[in-house]
């Protein structure tokens, strides 16, 4: 009986292995092997082992640096509009709203992100927020193809995603411990920061974590609204692998990538550690 | 508190009601309002272009989410109960599969069998001569390697919930595994199913960034509006995009609706 089981077991997991082994490993062991390799002068991938490309990474700061101060910044803003959401969701609203309201949160976060990026560009465009502003004297404001339209974007793009995690950790909060504290005379803003938020940690550590690990590879959206000025790591790889045609370097750069992210899971599992916190990104599909 | 949730929603909510509405703008414009029509739609429905590159997606969603479905919801049930090495080892590659970059992921497929092509179409080409290009294959077997993880998250996630006594209790009564499975297992794992394989259309018809790279001389509707933002902005591209928004839209109320707690009758 164990016997057939186990073999029950492999066949029913050989068609996903088989899938992961195809197009999850093997594409990614390509790109580790190619980042060792050299340039092909006629373009694509030359057999070698170098640590060229490696060396060569500074050649690509400017889209390290817009990454690393965009994500981080797009991370904390999109926690600091997500949280007092997430608080009003899972505090305030009555259940018969709640699931409605959930609903209409998670939505955006899977239609395309292409097209909803692109109402932005009516919105920041000349025709649009800028008109405003000039009605009310502030005149000459571009905001279109600059970091603040590319950080709107992100923001917007990804807080379905913030405020879900920290929903889940606030409505799991035990209530009774607020009214204890609330019946000893403690003022609502103490209660919260030493109650509300501490408990919630888990799930802004997770919402963080998703969230910044996401914005490190967009591309999209730097792409529409930064008009080719504001770019990330994920638009340098697009240029190195489509319009240069140099897959080594390419390489390098998507594994010095990849390995960034690697770095902020890891950070992410040593604080959830400290916390004792759960993941619950699950209820976002 | 309201005031500000209600703010919020209009965050998320006012660019998606621009489109819809500079869609009915009967002007050449396509960031005003001049006037209603729906002429725009109608150009849209008669553009070719359009209607070809719909019918690629169309055909992309639907058969990688079939298949993702399929190998997730098999890969789900082998790994519930599932202990030890195997068990962590597929546990890291659903976690890649979903955390890893779609530009990266893309790039790799991309160089990864362009290589491989390279090296085995000679031969093809001798034994059968066929050769192995880019295009629908790779479009469906990448979205669907994507979507099949999360496939198996959601499907695994209910399946760790289920009573297990119910299942103890069908063995007892002397039904057969395979009675057990479509008699009590399947019944109630069968929303998240559903709503995976929504989800997973869904993504695959939304996703550009994947698309991009591995569709070859295909042109899914994603990269045909990438490709026309590039070059200007149209009121055609409004008719587009809120027609491709309100069918997601529908398609993910019903995803939402099956996975909400309380949608598996059979619970109880």
């Amino acid at each position: 009986m164990a016997m057939t089981q186990s073999r029950a077991r492999g066949l029913l997991l050989t068609p996903a292995a088989l899938w992961y082994a195809g197009l999850l490993l093997f594409p990614l062991s390509v790109v580790l092997i190619f980042s060792f390799g050299e340039r092909n002068p006629i373009g694509g991938y030359a057999p070698g082992f170098t640590l060229e490309q490696y060396a060569n990474l500074p050649a690509r700061f400017a889209a390290f640096r817009n990454t690393l101060t965009l994500a981080p910044l797009g991370t904390v803003a999109a926690l600091l509009i997500a949280y007092p959401l997430a608080y009003y969701l899972a505090v305030r609203v009555s259940p018969r709203w709640k699931t409605m309201l959930l609903i209409l949160v998670i939505v955006p976060f899977w239609t395309s992100i292409l097209i909803r990026s692109y109402a932005w560009i009516f919105l920041l465009g000349g025709n649009g927020i800028p008109a405003m502003l000039e009605t009310f004297g502030l005149g000459d404001i571009r905001l279109i193809n600059t970091p603040f339209a590319v950080l709107v974007g992100i923001v917007y793009g990804y807080l379905p995603l913030m405020v879900f995690p920290i929903y889940v950790a606030l409505e799991k909060l035990d209530k009774s411990l607020l009214e204890a504290a609330a019946d000893l005379g403690t003022p609502p803003w103490r209660s919260f920061l030493q109650i509300t938020l501490p408990l919630s940690m888990p799930g802004v550590l997770t919402g963080s974590m998703l969230v910044f690990i996401l914005l490190t590879g967009e591309f999209l959206i730097p792409a529409i609204l930064g008009g080719g000025k504001v770019f990330f790591v994920g638009n340098a790889l697009v240029d190195l692998f489509l319009q240069s045609r140099n897959w080594a370097f390419g390489s390098a750069v998507a594994v010095a990538l990849i390995v960034i992210m690697l770095i902020v899971v890891a950070l992410y599992s040593r604080a959830v550690k400290r916390f004792g916190a759960s993941r619950d990104d699950a209820g976002l599909m | 508190m309201r005031l500000y949730a209600v703010a919020v929603y209009g965050f998320l909510y006012l660019p998606i009601a621009i489109i819809a509405l500079f869609s009915f703008s009967a002007g050449r414009s396509a960031s005003s309002m001049q006037g209603f029509s729906t002429e725009w739609y109608a150009r849209a429905l008669n553009n070719p272009f359009v209607m070809e590159a719909l019918w690629t997606s169309l055909k992309v969603a639907f058969f990688s989410a079939l298949l993702a479905t399929v190998a997730g919801t098999m890969a789900a049930l082998s790994l519930t109960g599932m202990k030890g090495r195997l068990r962590a080892f597929f546990d890291v590659l659903v976690q890649i599969a979903v955390m890893i970059p779609g530009v990266v992921i893309g790039i790799a497929t991309l160089i990864a069998l362009v290589t491989l092509f390279d090296l085995i179409n000679p031969w093809l080409e001798i034994a059968m001569g066929k050769r192995l290009s880019l295009g629908m294959g790779s479009l469906i077997g990448l979205h669907g390697m994507f979507t099949m993880s999360l496939v198996v998250l959601l499907v695994r996630g209910r399946l760790e919930n289920l009573d297990r006594a119910q299942i103890e209790a069908s063995n007892d009564l002397g039904a057969s595994p395979l009675g057990t499975f479509v008699q009590v297992t399947l019944p109630q794992i069968a929303p998240a199913i559903l709503a995976g394989f929504l989800l997973a259309f869904t993504f695959s018809f939304d996703d550009f960034i994947m698309a991009f790279f591995v569709a070859g001389s295909e042109t899914t509707l994603p990269i045909y509006i990438f490709s026309s933002i590039r070059r200007g902005v149209t009121p055609e591209i409004n008719a587009i995009g809120t027609m491709v928004m309100v069918a997601s839209l529908t398609l993910l109320i019903i995803a939402q609706v099956l996975l909400r707690p309380g949608s598996s009758r059979t619970k109880g």
